[in-house]
């Protein structure tokens, strides 16, 4: 196998995983799947349908549970029950559905599920919430990520593009995330200039020293974003390439096993 | 003037940047404000069946219907909860019955104290809203099934416990204390109809301002959506069940206090009397949107319809005619401003 940068070498995974394995019934998902993601990149996962890319991501993101095989999160070992658990532990998922409530504001939907609440009794008992905190709050967030296609922050996501959707989810996450963002298909559903947009906006996440793992079948936005793609094939990794060493042709050819890595 | 300075919204540069309509400009505000159009509808029709007969606005006329407005407005308040998680309960009615024969019955038959017999009452009443809620969340049943379920096993509850009896307090029975009336002037408001009020402020708080309400939105909105950022929706849709099970217990014992008796003798329209009101109010059926002051200017409309077309001299048929078509026009309407974009 080869590791696109020599330099990672020596640096220790934010997350990784070894060996794992998840069978639906008959069907093996993950035939001993390895991953390594590394601090302050961008990691694409790409292979071809059935090669068991969704269920690897599904194990690091908790909303299942790999049959055997280990998860680290900087280099400890942790279990995930649920996608809450590995919220907790500080990765954020951007899901292709986006997960966003469509009639509430972008405000609103950045901080769903851990709404901020005024203090003393009134936000604990109550769980009367700071609206106009989580307002300015939200609008700094947004602004920090350089994210200008969001503006007002009191719109509804329903009256958005679907490229400021997905900004809104990115957003979240990188509010949130503060180990690892894993985005799956961010473009999937986008035009060319939304799809320009969100590249951008993931390029600042990792400027901003989140490593990324990004989910994606679009492979000149892939080229243009990793530092690093993994190659997932028959339920195991089948390679690690560079942008710099390898091209698209390359990339292709081991995703459908037309060539061994 | 330029065109992009026409909206104080934000969104990408538009491409086909057109002038919007007025069509377009009311399903915003409409969209921004959901309350607004039942409002409207609310001042014109009683504008207008005052124009028709003066007793229309004369302090007895309005007296009157906001006594009339206090039990199904209470109704409403539940069920605008549970349809703003998308859900709908068609068992109002009768566990509003069944939680006044059983406070009724505890005081007047069992000899209980009187407020032990009230919270009885009101226990009943939640557990009603627990079982919906327990059908829905634990086992998987769509709310219209589950609840027209329930619908048939609390009338039929309610029918056995009373026994064709119809329980009349004495006077001065605090079970009459929702139907006292203060007077102010020749204006009397009914105590039953300020807890209602007092009743739509504190839900109206709870959704508009609290962490709890948000979540009622999103889960309504969508579920999954909900379910990944982290919400326990079955907790939440159990929450929003038994709060209207109990407020549907409030709704019973005010019940008894604005007709002075208990009895299962009692319209079988409430059931879909709530869901007009909420409905007209301008909350979707589809969840996630509308407010409860929507929902208290929907029962207005009720009433002030039904009230004025009597008024009017109308014939009773032609109030239910109104009454259907005000429904067909306010989903129509939320499907028209549901669609809005920028």
């Amino acid at each position: 196998m080869n590791d696109g940068s020599p330099a990672n070498a020596r640096k220790e995974p934010v997350l990784s995983a070894t060996a794992l394995r998840k069978a639906y019934g008959r069907v093996e998902a993950l035939r001993g799947a390895d991953f390594e993601l590394f601090p302050g990149e961008i990691l694409a996962v790409i292979g071809d349908n059935g090669a068991g890319k969704s269920s690897l991501i599904k194990c690091l993101s908790g909303a299942s549970s790999p049959d055997s095989g280990e998860i680290y999160l900087d280099g400890k070992k942790v279990t995930f029950r649920s996608p809450q658990d590995a919220k907790d532990a500080g990765i954020e998922t951007v899901y292709q559905t986006l997960a966003v409530a469509p009639a509430l504001d972008i405000a609103s939907n950045l901080y769903l599920g851990r709404e901020i609440r005024k203090s003393g009794l009134l936000g604990s008992v109550l769980r009367h919430m700071d609206i106009a905190r989580m307002r300015r709050e939200a609008r700094e967030h947004v602004n920090r990520l350089g994210i200008q296609t969001l503006q007002d922050i009191t719109q509804p996501v329903e009256t958005l593009s679907g490229g400021q959707r997905q900004a809104v989810a990115v957003a979240r996450a990188a509010a949130f995330g503060s180990k690892v963002v894993i985005l799956d298909e961010p473009t999937a559903a986008l035009g060319v200039r939304e799809s320009a947009q969100v590249a951008a906006i993931i390029k600042q996440l990792r400027d901003h020293g989140l490593p990324i793992v990004l989910i994606s079948h679009d492979m000149p936005s892939v080229f243009e974003l990793a530092d690093r793609i993994h190659v997932q094939r028959l339920g195991r990794r089948a390679a690690v390439l560079s942008p710099q060493t390898h091209t698209m042709e390359d990339a292709v050819a081991i995703m459908t096993g037309a060539r061994a890595a | 003037m330029t065109v992009e300075a026409t909206d104080t919204g934000s969104g990408p540069p538009p491409e086909g940047a057109k002038a919007p309509t007025i069509g377009n400009r009311v399903q915003h505000v409409l969209h921004a404000h959901p309350s607004l159009g039942p409002l409207v509808v609310l001042v014109i029709s009683a504008i207008i069946f005052d124009l028709i007969n003066g007793r229309f606005f004369s302090a007895a006329n309005l007296s009157i219907m906001l006594q009339e407005v206090a039990v199904i407005g209470l109704l409403a308040l539940g069920q605008t909860v549970i349809i703003l998680t998308a859900g709908i309960d068609l068992a109002v009615g009768a566990a509003m019955i069944l939680a006044q024969m059983v406070m009724a019955g505890l005081a007047l038959t069992s000899g209980w104290p009187v407020w032990l017999a009230i919270a009885g009452g009101l226990v009943v009443a939640l557990v009603t809203g627990l079982v919906d809620g327990l059908l829905v969340t634990r086992f998987k049943v769509p709310p219209f099934i589950g609840t027209l379920g329930t619908l048939g096993v609390f009338t039929a509850l309610g029918l056995l416990y009373a026994n064709g009896q119809t329980l009349t307090p004495s006077a001065g029975n605090f079970l009459l204390w929702p139907g006292n009336l203060i007077k102010i002037g020749s204006f009397s408001l009914m105590t039953g109809v300020i807890v209602m009020l007092v009743l739509y402020l504190i839900v109206g708080y709870a959704l508009g301002r609290t962490a709890w309400g948000k979540h009622v939105y999103a889960v309504g909105d969508d579920p999954e959506a909900a379910r990944l950022v982290g919400i326990n929706t079955a907790r939440l849709l159990l929450s929003v069940y038994v709060l209207a099970g109990l407020i549907y217990g409030i709704a019973a014992w005010v019940q008894i206090g604005r007709v002075g008796d208990a009895s299962t003798n009692i319209s079988s329209t409430l059931n879909l009397d709530s869901i007009t009101a909420a409905v007209i109010g301008g909350v979707s059926l589809f969840g996630g949107r509308g407010i409860v002051l929507g929902t208290l200017f929907g029962a207005l409309i009720v009433q002030v319809f039904q009230n004025g077309l009597a008024l009017a001299g109308v014939q009773d048929l032609y109030q239910q005619l109104a009454e259907g078509l005000l429904v067909i026009a306010a989903v129509a309407v939320d499907q028209w401003i549901r669609k809005v974009r920028t």
